[in-house]
């Protein structure tokens, strides 16, 4: 089975690559760019059966950190 | 005074460490990240600076789940001595063993330069060599050295007096200027500059001197 975790900052943390880019993306004519927030995308593949549970365990104990980070699974 | 240095896949400071510990009168052993155990009597860790797993996933994050950082905490929790420069503060915040976490700087830019500090509390083995707000130069050489923190946290850590030193230019972005803060039992300190390339007249710097020079005085006669 596949799973994706995704992992952005939390809301209220600023993030400066995020703002890096709006500007850029302003620079270029594209007008109307209110916000940008850049993450990742972590794709496991992993045994079947592998449990939703197991899977948060791995963010917070690591793909994630959970002081500024937040993370969200989808499984396939 | 015993100090052991660890080396992660990636540090490329642990030597200047090992250098400034040993000159300061320390006997200095040096630890593999895959070393389960930290030698018998270490009073002090070094977690050094550099680029720990190619600073994969987050600065100091892989480095933070290896062997020898079980030992590490473990350490912490005995009440032992923790100094974390540079890479080494991020995987102390990694580990939680400090709180809070190391951004990308504002600027985006990988900063390496002499940066004017001012020192914020000399309450500690660490800083007790200076004087209270006392300036002092020492290199800074990071890509991600932003400190976060919730505004709780920086309550308390103001309140508890556990801001080692701040920058007098804030070059990073970092909350309240800080450039370093100390644990709530004041034993384990991260700090992003580096004190240890600010110890010889070679160095073009000395104040990091006192740093080393003080906590190996305190803590070979405690």
């Amino acid at each position: 089975m596949k799973a994706r975790v995704h992992v952005m900052l939390k809301q209220g943390v600023l993030d400066p690559q995020g703002e890096a880019v709006r500007h850029a993306l302003g620079a270029m004519g594209f007008d109307g760019v209110e916000g940008v927030r850049q993450g990742k995308v972590i794709e496991l593949d992993l045994a079947d059966g592998t449990s939703e549970d197991r899977i948060a365990e791995m963010c917070e104990k690591l793909l994630a950190n959970t002081v500024i980070e937040s993370y969200r699974i989808e499984t396939e | 005074m015993r100090a052991a240095v660890v080396t992660f896949p990636g540090s490329n400071a642990d030597r200047d460490l090992v250098v400034a510990f040993r000159n300061a009168g320390a006997d200095v052993t040096t630890v593999w990240h895959k070393d389960s155990a930290l030698p018998e009597g270490t009073d002090i860790v070094g977690l050094p600076g550099g680029f720990s797993f190619g600073d994969y996933l987050r600065c100091g994050a892989i480095a933070a789940r290896s062997p020898i950082t079980r030992a590490v905490i473990e350490h912490a929790e005995r009440g032992g001595y923790i100094l974390g420069i540079c890479n080494g503060f991020q995987i102390l915040t990694e580990t939680g063993i400090l709180p809070g976490a190391l951004m990308r700087n504002a600027g985006l830019k990988f900063l390496c330069k002499p940066e004017p500090l001012t020192v914020a509390t000399t309450d500690s083995v660490f800083t007790q060599g200076y004087k209270p707000g006392e300036e002092i130069t020492v290199p800074i050489a990071h890509h991600d050295g932003n400190y976060v923190a919730t505004p709780d946290l920086l309550d308390r850590l103001r309140g508890e007096d556990r801001v080692a030193f701040t920058y007098r230019a804030n070059p990073n972005g970092s909350q309240e200027a800080i450039a370093g803060i100390l644990s709530d039992n004041r034993r384990v300190l991260g700090m992003m500059p580096h004190p240890e390339r600010a110890c010889e007249d070679a160095h073009g710097l000395t104040d990091g001197k006192r740093l080393f020079a003080g906590l190996v005085d305190v803590l070979a006669t405690a």
